[in-house]
């Protein structure tokens, strides 16, 4: 256990010592910037909704409380501008609520996330920023849309979001700008697999230790997990192949399950809503895929590009159902994940929402202590429930990849 | 309605595919290699010494009831074996007892006989010497008779009874 605590400490400390800087911002010298912000974020009545994405989603800085933020590495790529590499976040001297007072090569920080200002007229070099505003636009179907701005000089520059790979099928595109960050999920996923790589090697070492005598300590903690997952999981899909695929079954759930966990944690190395974002969700279902398609035996092609036993014409039907079927399977794996877990994410911050809607956004105590009232057994409820669902869509996760294993392994039997 | 925070759970950055690839594959190789096989083998190792103990002790079950049954072959057959002995001893004795009375009757069967051959021989030697005595006797009595006849009559008679009586007392 001193183990765990050391080699969760010293990555703190060594990732706070190399990147990151703990910083809270003295208001000794006002900034236009403070103003600015508070122009476009106080005039609006408190938004549960917005609250909520707000804590769902990914960022460049993690936000501990009030103005303080954990400030991590940035590695940003423009096409034609090349590599900006940031030691920290803290390079663009945050002031309040983890908005940057600088632009270095046309990079800002806005709440804690990176945006870039796609102007060519906008100076390249480190220069310090007037603030942030939001623009009210059309776009191109005529609905009327917010576009973040930079303020310089007097000017207002359109901000860039960073690059994603939806295809503008859930309103993302391709920027002007690719990051490659270290974000507060990167740092999770990081922090998550130096626990679980750690905890494993300890339990590892046990059973080389420990040969032929029965387990002990942490190790007798997670052998009926790893039991499980072989007996319940591998072993009734996979049958005698199961060793074989053992690593990957065990990997895909300690590391949902650890990710999932670390976000129900509700504040700093925690609450990052990791396993509640598409992009990781991706990943993980194309390794399921991969490695699927990648073990398929000759029954399993054959099954899936022209199916025995059946007459012609329904082959020609069941061909690109089956072939369709190959996407569809991962694709579920995605969503579900991710939906259940965001969902998870945003529902917690509803009911504390409830605290603050009551209090008429911190005005009244009395209204304050009846959101209280009604919020706390609805966050504790909703807390134990994601404790469940963190287990079971790891759980589930894991099962329906052994069960596509299990059909793309199998020997013909007829 | 217009969002001011961006909804960008949904949309899959780069950045964070990279990474997670990175991050998991590196997992899922070092971790599956250097913990998961080791510690799935050892428990596949353990399942399997388990299985082989409890067929062993199976098996020494079923030579221990083996032996059982054989214990007990055996020692009904060394009751069986008791008894033999014992019936034949008893009848070794039972023959022995009566071959001794059988030869004992005919040794003393062979004894008496002896004795009364013995008896028979002596009687006849008594008889004989008596016979002779008796004669040699009448002889005396009759060669002293034939010397006193010649004395008187009452004499003669008085004298022989006398005689009489000396013979009958010897």
């Amino acid at each position: 256990m001193r183990g765990l605590i050391l080699s969760l400490f010293s990555f703190c400390l060594i990732f706070g010592i190399t990147f990151g800087h703990l910083t809270a911002q003295t208001d000794d010298q006002p900034s236009p910037l403070k103003e600015v912000v508070e122009e476009v974020y106080d005039t609006k009545a408190f938004d549960p909704g917005e609250k909520a994405i707000g804590h769902i989603v990914d960022a460049n800085a993690f936000h501990l409380f009030a103005d303080y933020y954990f400030h991590l590495p940035a590695f940003l790529f423009a096409p034609g501008y090349g590599w900006t590499i940031l030691s920290s976040t803290r390079k663009f001297k945050p002031a309040s609520k983890g908005n940057g007072t600088l632009a270095i090569d046309r990079y800002v920080l806005y709440y804690g996330a990176i945006y870039r200002v796609n102007d060519p007229s906008f100076p390249l070099e480190t220069v310090e920023i007037d603030g942030f505003h939001y623009d009210y636009q059309k776009d191109d179907d005529g609905n009327e849309i917010s576009v973040l701005q930079v303020v310089y000089r007097g000017n207002n520059y359109d901000l860039d979001s960073k690059s994603t790979i939806d295809g503008g099928f859930f309103g993302g595109k391709i920027t002007s700008y690719y990051d490659f960050s270290i974000t507060k999920n990167v740092f999770s996923m990081l922090l998550t697999f130096i626990l679980l790589t750690w905890a494993f090697f300890s339990v590892a070492k046990a059973y080389r230790r420990r040969d032929g005598m029965a387990p002990k300590g942490f190790q007798s903690f997670i052998e009926p997990i790893i039991v499980f997952i072989q007996d319940d999981v591998a072993k009734p899909f996979l049958g005698n192949n199961y060793q074989r695929f053992m690593p990957l079954l065990l990997s895909l759930f300690f590391f949902i399950l650890g990710l999932n966990l670390l976000g129900q944690i509700p504040f700093f190395p925690g609450s990052a809503n990791v396993t509640g974002n598409l992009g990781v969700t991706l990943v993980l279902a194309l390794f399921t895929f991969f490695a699927v398609n990648f073990s398929g035996n000759r029954h399993y092609w054959q099954h899936i590009l022209w199916m025995p036993g059946i007459p012609v014409p329904v082959k020609f039907i069941l061909t690109p159902v089956e072939v369709a079927g190959m996407f569809i399977k991962p694709f579920t794996l995605m969503l579900r994940l991710f939906a259940s877990i965001t969902a998870g994410h945003i529902v917690i911050v509803a009911f504390v929402s409830l605290i603050f809607i009551f209090g008429n956004a911190g005005e009244s105590l009395s209204g304050s202590m009846l959101g209280l009232l009604v919020a706390f057994p609805l966050t504790l409820f909703m807390l134990a429930i994601e404790l469940v669902i963190a287990l079971v869509q790891a759980f589930v996760f894991t099962i329906l990849t052994a069960s596509y294993l299990a059909a793309a392994t199998e020997e013909a039997h007829h | 309605m217009i969002f001011l925070v961006d909804f960008s759970v949904i949309k899959p950055d780069p950045g964070l595919v990279f990474w997670t690839t990175i991050i998991f594959a590196t997992f899922w190789i070092i971790v599956g290699k250097f913990a998961f096989k080791p510690i799935v083998a050892a428990l596949r190792k353990r399942e399997d010494d388990i299985q082989n103990a409890l067929d062993a002790a199976k098996i020494a079950r079923t030579e221990m009831e083996n032996l059982k049954e054989e214990n007990e072959e055996l020692l009904a057959q060394a009751r069986e074996e008791r008894t033999q002995i014992l019936k034949e001893a008893k009848e070794a004795r039972e023959y022995m007892i009566s071959e001794a009375k059988k030869k004992a009757k005919e040794e003393a069967a062979i004894i008496v006989r002896n004795a009364r051959n013995d008896i028979e021989s002596q009687k006849s030697a008594a008889i004989k010497e008596l016979k002779m005595e008796v004669g040699n006797m009448a002889l005396e009595v009759a060669s002293k008779i034939i010397r006193e006849k010649l004395n008187s009559d009452e004499a003669q008679k008085e004298y022989v009874k006398k005689l009489v009586d000396e013979i009958g007392m010897n």
